[in-house]
């Protein structure tokens, strides 16, 4: 199969985040391999077999203290670009989610034809959840 | 950058904007904002703008206006309406502070994007929508088509969504 295999965020500890989107948001570990300080650490939606969401850690030896500082400061600012996660109920989701601590930043409204919320990872990514369309049709 | 701002303050600051972005058309003192943020009152206004590159209380009026822009754009709610709905309590207030921020008085903007439909074709604002743009709701699909604008791609979507 070809495609788009592993795109990553950064986040800004890498035991928090596999917590976070292992623990409450379901997913599960893909690899998780240290090398000397660099971490290779990526997990997957249980559902999606052939994606791999990397949480990487901007910092040395890929970068240096600068850039690293600066993307640090990107991402707990909110700049990162906007992830979207597809769910088949999204106020069952929230309801979930939420018991779990997530920090939503927008409660599920009705809009557009379906149901979506907006929530963060505690580096500070944003997540649109948006409930899947009943109709299967050309547009996913 | 360069702002040399602790990661994990801006990251409380986050929040701040977070939640005036939830509910513009709240009031949000800067006392509340900075309980949400865990800085102090006297702080956090600087450290806001020093993040975010606007005072909050601009940012605030930004996205109140931002919001009304859409509703003028993509519903009939009167001008006065929108402004309440808004989070504004003087109708002068709002017009005042519209014009100052898009140059336009809210019944031009109306009108100016009703006579030049194509305009519009940035919104509905939100990523959420350009991802979904195919399936939109009946309503929308009607107008579009009655537009009969081009469709853009996601990514050409320029503005974020509260």
């Amino acid at each position: 199969m070809q495609g788009v295999e592993v795109v990553g965020l950064y986040v800004r500890d890498q035991d928090e985040a596999l917590a976070f989107y292992v623990g409450k948001l379901g997913f599960r570990v893909h690899t998780d391999v240290k090398n000397g300080d660099y971490r290779w650490l990526t997990v997957q939606h249980p559902d999606q077999p052939s994606f791999q969401l990397g949480l990487f850690y901007p910092g040395a030896p890929m970068l240096d203290s600068a850039t690293a500082e600066t993307l640090r400061a990107l991402v707990a600012k909110g700049a990162m670009p906007p992830l979207v996660l597809t769910v088949d109920d999204c106020r069952a989701a929230y309801a979930k989610m939420n018991a779990h601590g997530v920090e939503f930043t927008q409660e599920p409204v009705d809009r557009f034809g379906t149901v979506d919320a907006g929530f963060r990872d505690p580096s500070g990514n944003g997540w649109k959840m948006i409930q899947a369309r009943r109709r299967a049709g050309g547009a996913e | 950058m360069g702002t040399g701002q602790d990661p994990e303050l801006l990251r409380r600051l986050l929040r701040a904007k977070d939640r005036m972005d939830a509910a513009s058309d709240e009031e949000w003192p800067v006392r509340r904002l900075a309980s949400v943020s865990g800085v102090s009152e006297a702080h956090f206004a600087r450290s806001f703008k020093d993040a975010f590159g606007v005072p909050p209380h601009r940012y605030l009026l930004t996205r109140r206006i931002e919001r009304a822009k859409t509703l003028l754009r993509d519903t009939d709610l009167p001008v006065t309406e929108v402004a309440f709905d808004t989070g504004w309590s003087s109708l002068g207030t709002f017009g005042r502070v519209f014009r100052d921020i898009t140059g336009e008085s809210p019944g031009e903007l109306r009108g100016r994007e009703r006579a030049a439909p194509h305009a519009r074709d940035h919104v509905p604002a939100c990523y959420l929508s350009a991802a979904h743009r195919p399936d939109l709701t009946i309503a929308v699909s009607e107008k579009r088509r009655r537009v009969a604008g081009p469709r853009i791609p996601a990514n050409e979507t320029t503005e974020t969504e509260v």
